[in-house]
């Protein structure tokens, strides 16, 4: 039976892992993501959970030890934060190309110099194009319910690719919140038991994993490196189609739905709508609420999958708007949110497109207040009759 | 079946991509008969990742696993939890690296698999550079060794003492071989076998390269004895802690015994750069390495 | 979205090679210098088998050496290493 608890984001996660029957953790501390590990420390600790503990030295480690342990038949999970997450990334690449469906817990922290521990989503943005699918979630609950719908669409044999579960530092991964903790037995009956892509284990029938493949079909290999790399390709856009048919399946086996690839929130007649990610897209839902009260034709977008991207889903809402304001809690130097490059490429497609205003905010954990989402969507509407767009992209709150 | 006592069953397979007279794949021909089929290798960039060949074929008979440069420790640690967390527990998992994904860039994964007591058997084979890329300069290399790193002066220090820092560990057992010994070898490598469940057991194989070292490629066998011979390299294990000379360096405990290291030396052209200066240096790391070993046995 | 009978069907999600000889190819071509045997001075100790790097020497007792040289690179350890002075590298070209 599940259980109702009050407890963090970074709990949260911990219960999933927990709750998902991980067989092999391997991680290494940094905060804000520490208190995940510590956690699953002491749930192996008091015996109340069954799994090795890999307490690697380095995130570097810890990710080649969850694929080590991945293809030796083990489901494998970890954490971390920027530093450890960026250090990871070399081995981020060497698992979605071993399809090694690892999940990971990501706490979203600003990267240094200089020091900073709060929520920036630069750390995981940056690792855009290593083949992982990303979420990112609004709440604790989400966090949890996210991981445990993360190994099913990883796991899938149409799939087989590992997913990293985002969440802003200390907004969600120190903050309490209700949580409902479903039984290991409720999960089981969703997640079914781990599969791996091919088991380095089996001696009888041995196999080498990864040596070299040719440019070329060559000799008595009908491909080259490219068709392997399409494979990966093609196993992202199964996964749009898996994480619309698993959020629904999980919303009808336990009650709650956080969106698919993205939210849509009172987006039907709306004139304007902002698009979010992580904690922030919670607030902006209040943030339209209240502005709707005005007679504001306001909706907001949850943008809750960025790998693989919602180019059909955001392009379906976004044909009907005016205006779309896209809040980017991180930077791509030189250009513009990272989030809303994406959204306009998606877009571009389309006949008749909506303006797009891109705020960059809430960088290294700075503070975005609902009145500031507001001041965003106001400008908006502002633009709309004016028709005047005078920046692209605006750092929003920056002190000058 | 055995044949002078090894058996007959080859896990490195003909045609694969290895240099002519490669050291490296020898001292795997013997380390995998040691081993058996019950094994999982896991091989970081290296040689070695060059000589399993071409997709969809390999050159090596158990199973592989490749990883990135730095990552053989850790990802053989993830191999071994999963073997527990399953409740495996016949097959041994074996780390192959060479040179510089031990002494340089695996140290910091090999070390944290090693104090955390990873039950697996690491084995660096050290063909002092790295060759993969084309002969470079690593910890690895020895004193005066020209490599395409130190293209005209040569290396100017001496080589890292990896057995030794691996002993520091305080893992349950330590040992250096080379492919001129192939049965003191293969003996090593059962050995650590045996040792399964007890943590991480670590074999340096020093490992002739023909093209590295500027040699003819018959020599092979030559070089990794006079090395040998000349006391340059001490054949050794350390058994739970317990420091043992191995048979064929025994009796270069004596340095009369020893051969000069020019005779070494001068085969190679790799050290063809060497000043008298610089051989009577070389000889006297030797001699120093060999006070070492002395104190060591005689504190015993 | 590719056929059933796409190419792309029947190979593994990631490169999965299995245990082969000729893995480089027929690795014979490489050779300059070929190993020849005369059996009359072999006595049939096994030491070319021991040091061949590629096993590319099968050894019975009996028989005494065998070379496969569909495979063998020329290296000459095992001439080097005959101690009966058995094996002769010659020029193939």
């Amino acid at each position: 039976m599940s259980k109702i608890i009050i407890t963090t984001g970074n709990y949260s996660a911990a219960y999933a892992a927990k709750a998902a029957k991980v067989d092999v953790v391997a991680a290494y501390p940094i905060t804000p993501q520490t208190s995940i590990i510590e956690k699953i420390s002491e749930f192996i600790e008091r015996g109340e959970m069954k799994a090795e503990y890999i307490r690697v030295e380095s995130e570097h480690s810890a990710m080649a030890a969850c694929i080590g342990a991945s293809v030796a038949g083990a489901r494998a999970f970890t954490a971390t934060s920027a530093h450890g997450l960026t250090l990871m990334h070399e081995m981020l690449h060497w698992a979605s190309a071993t399809r090694a469906p690892i999940v990971m817990a990501v706490v979203n922290r600003a990267m240094g110099p200089p020091w900073n521990i709060w929520s920036d989503h630069v750390d995981s943005l940056s690792q855009r194009d290593t083949g992982w699918m990303q979420f990112y979630a609004e709440s604790n609950q989400e966090i949890f319910d996210t991981i445990i719908q993360a190994y099913r669409v990883a796991e899938d044999p149409e799939v087989k690719m590992p997913a990293m579960i985002c969440s802003d530092a200390f907004i969600l991964s120190h903050t309490s919140q209700p949580l409902e903790v479903l039984s290991e037995e409720e999960v089981e009956d969703f997640l079914p038991p781990y599969e791996p892509p091919f088991d380095i284990t089996d001696v009888d029938h041995p196999v080498t994993h990864g040596n070299i493949v040719w440019p070329e079909p060559r000799g008595d290999a009908s491909v080259g490196y490219m068709e392997f790399r399409y494979l990966m390709h093609q196993a992202l856009l199964n996964a749009k189609r898996k994480i619309k048919e698993v959020t629904k399946e999980f919303e009808k086996k336990f009650g709650r739905n956080h969106g698919d690839l993205i939210e849509k929130y009172k987006v039907d007649d709306a004139e304007v709508a902002i698009v979010s990610m992580g904690a922030l897209a919670a607030q902006a839902k209040y943030v339209v609420d209240l502005m709707r009260e005005e007679g504001y034709r306001v909706g907001a977008i949850k943008l809750r999958v960025f790998r693989p991207f919602p180019d059909e889903e955001i392009r379906e809402v976004a044909k009907r708007l005016k205006a779309l304001v896209v809040a980017d809690r991180n930077i791509s130097y030189g250009y513009k949110g990272i989030s809303a490059t994406e959204i306009e490429s998606a877009l571009y497609q389309l006949e008749k497109r909506p303006i797009i205003l891109n705020f960059i905010m809430g960088i290294g954990g700075r503070d975005v207040k609902p009145e500031d989402q507001r001041k965003m969507i106001e400008a908006a509407f502002n633009i709309i009759e004016t028709g005047q767009l005078e920046k692209e992209a605006e750092w929003y709150g920056l002190v000058r | 079946m055995t044949i002078l006592g090894l058996p007959e069953e080859e896990y490195v397979m003909s045609g694969n991509a290895a240099c002519p007279g490669c050291g490296a794949i020898l001292s795997l021909r013997h380390v995998l008969k040691a081993l058996g089929k019950k094994t999982v290798l896991v091989i970081p960039a290296c040689c070695t990742a060059v000589i399993q060949g071409l997709y969809p074929r390999s050159g090596i008979g158990v199973p592989v696993l490749n990883m990135a440069f730095e990552a053989t420790g850790a990802a053989a640690s993830g191999v071994v939890a999963a073997l527990k967390a399953r409740g495996k527990k016949d097959i041994t998992v074996v780390g192959w690296a060479g040179d510089g994904g031990t002494a340089d860039i695996g140290i910091q994964a090999l070390s944290g698999a090693a104090e955390r007591k990873t039950d697996f058997i690491y084995i660096c084979y050290d063909n002092e550079a790295y060759m993969n890329t084309g002969i470079q300069r690593s910890g690895a290399t020895p004193y005066g060794a020209i490599t395409t790193t130190t293209p005209i002066l040569g290396k100017k220090e001496h080589k890292k003492d990896m057995p030794m820092i691996m002993a520091a560990h305080h893992i349950p057992y330590v040992a250096t071989a080379t492919p001129g010994y192939p049965k003191d070898l293969y003996e090593k490598v059962r050995r650590a076998k045996e040792m399964k469940g007890e943590g991480t057991r670590y074999i340096h194989i020093l490992s002739p390269c023909p093209p590295g070292w500027r040699y003819d490629s018959k020599l092979t066998i030559k070089m990794s004895k006079l090395a040998v011979e000349t006391g340059l390299w001490i054949l050794y294990e350390i058994d739970h802690g317990k420091f043992k000379l191995s048979g064929p360096s025994k009796r270069f405990l004596d340095p009369s015994k020893r051969k000069p290291v020019e005779e070494y030396l001068k085969l190679q052209g790799r050290f063809r750069g060497l000043t008298d200066k610089d051989i009577e240096e070389i000889q006297r790391w030797v001699d120093e390495n060999w006070k070492n070993i002395a104190k060591m046995i005689e504190t015993e | 979205m590719q056929s059933n009978t796409s190419i792309l069907k029947k190979i593994p999600p990631t490169p999965l090679s299995k245990p082969a000889k000729g893995a480089m190819g027929k690795t014979g071509t490489w050779r300059t210098l070929k190993p020849v045997i005369d059996l009359n001075k072999c006595t049939k100790c096994g030491l070319c088998w021991l040091y061949c790097p590629e096993a590319t020497i099968t050894f019975t007792k009996e028989e005494g050496p065998k070379i496969d040289y569909v495979y063998c690179k020329g290296c000459g350890i095992c001439a080097e290493e005959c101690p009966a002075k058995a094996i002769e590298m010659v020029r193939e070209f």
